[in-house]
């Protein structure tokens, strides 16, 4: 039997999911400034705060990024709140299921020697996931906005360089006169393309299914005007073809679309970082201070 | 004469959006072949289905990306382009 207090903590946590969405719902609701139709516009600018270089905006993206923040950290909490070391209730089930399935796919795509990253590619994971899925209740997409993905992106790059230069730098560098010199500015490019092609995919994939929704929404609802705007009363002004149709399309559009982008960028993160490591120049490194080697167990 | 540079500056920033989309073309036939061979490969090895299946999603995820930059060239040019070069028309007629 739960006890009182057990169960207050437990309304706790699916306040802290629920809440911060509903207050970006209202925050949405009070910012739009009015208008007719579907528009097609990017995140509104809540604040905007003076800076030197450049005005800091308080962003739509970032705001609703922070709620998602929040919702999966209640869940997350929600999850593994009573844990017991035998599984009895279905939420530590759950719990165990999305631990074992993160900790198999990174040690499948990574090997054992990156066997810890579990947790941050599963975090990857899920905030991608929820912030595509967020425009299922009318919010704004985060990653519909590329600042937000290029930050992402940004991140990884940052531990792609880092493991690279694990062979030392000047092995780096001399990677990138290979084949023959000729081929630096292009590896140099290539090096700058990884980032930017995983912000870009994400970033469009999204946004293309946001602007076609849009579309779709404003088409119809122009058909039914035509259409059905000679019926009597308040019926000519409801446009009745847009039940319905748009639903069934976001399904793909943004459902489908969305948790694909997440594990798609999940997956790059692990096989751009996992193959950026030199094991030779390291080891050879590690040899001369006097370091255990280190092997990467395959999968 | 404003309204006459507008209207051909947004007539060929539309027309620009078009052909940026001509890009559509190569991930179609690619991701088309992709799927293509992933069924031949189900067919012959039914047993390996998830795994052709998600290394094929993975593919076409990746292959995707061409047309997607195509597609951020043409949102440019349709919602961001014409702001722009609306301030460049006006200082440039008055």
């Amino acid at each position: 039997m739960k006890s009182r207090r057990f169960r207050m903590v437990d309304y706790g946590l699916i306040a802290m999911m629920i809440l911060p969405i509903l207050a970006c719902i209202v925050l949405k609701v009070l910012f739009t400034p009015a208008g007719e139709g579907v528009q097609i516009a990017g995140a509104l600018v809540y604040v905007e705060i003076p800076a030197p270089v450049m005005n800091l905006y308080i962003s739509e993206s970032q705001v609703n990024s922070w709620a998602v923040m929040i919702s999966i950290l209640g869940l997350c909490l929600y999850l593994t709140h009573g844990l017991t070391a035998k599984a009895v209730t279905r939420r530590q089930l759950i719990a165990e299921w999305l631990v074992e399935k993160s900790e198999k796919l990174v040690k499948d795509n990574m090997g054992g020697f990156f066997a810890e990253w579990g947790p941050f590619i599963a975090a990857i994971m899920g905030l991608s996931a929820f912030s595509s899925l967020i425009c299922l209740v009318g919010l704004f997409s985060p990653t519909g906005d590329v600042n937000v993905t290029f930050g992402w992106a940004i991140l990884v790059f940052f531990l792609i360089m880092f493991y690279k230069f694990r062979g030392g730098f000047w092995n780096y560098f001399k990677g990138l006169f290979k084949p023959i010199p000729v081929f630096a500015p292009m590896n140099l490019i290539g090096e700058i393309a990884t980032p930017v092609s995983m912000a870009f995919r994400h970033y469009g994939n999204i946004l293309s299914g946001a602007v076609i929704s849009a579309l779709i929404g404003s088409a119809l609802t122009g058909l039914s005007k035509s259409l059905l705007g000679a019926l009597p009363g308040i019926l000519g002004d409801i446009p009745l073809l847009r039940v319905g149709l748009p639903a069934v399309l976001s399904i793909y559009f943004d459902v489908f679309s969305g948790v694909m982008q997440a594990f798609i960028f999940a997956m790059l993160t692990m096989l751009n970082v996992a193959g950026a490591v030199p094991w030779d120049a390291w080891n050879a490194r590690r040899k001369k201070r006097n370091k255990p080697e280190i092997q990467n167990t395959a999968a | 004469m404003l309204e006459l540079a507008m209207g051909i500056m947004l007539g060929l920033l539309g027309l620009g959006a078009g052909c940026a989309m001509i890009a559509g073309i190569g991930p179609g036939i690619g991701e088309g072949n992709a799927v293509a061979k992933a069924c031949e490969a189900i067919g012959r090895q039914p047993e390996c289905k998830s795994d052709v299946t998600s290394t094929m999603i993975m593919g076409c995820a990746i292959a995707e990306t061409t047309g997607l930059y195509g597609l951020i060239v043409a949102i440019l040019l349709i919602f961001v382009a014409p702001g722009t070069f609306t301030g460049i028309l006006k200082d440039a007629i008055k």
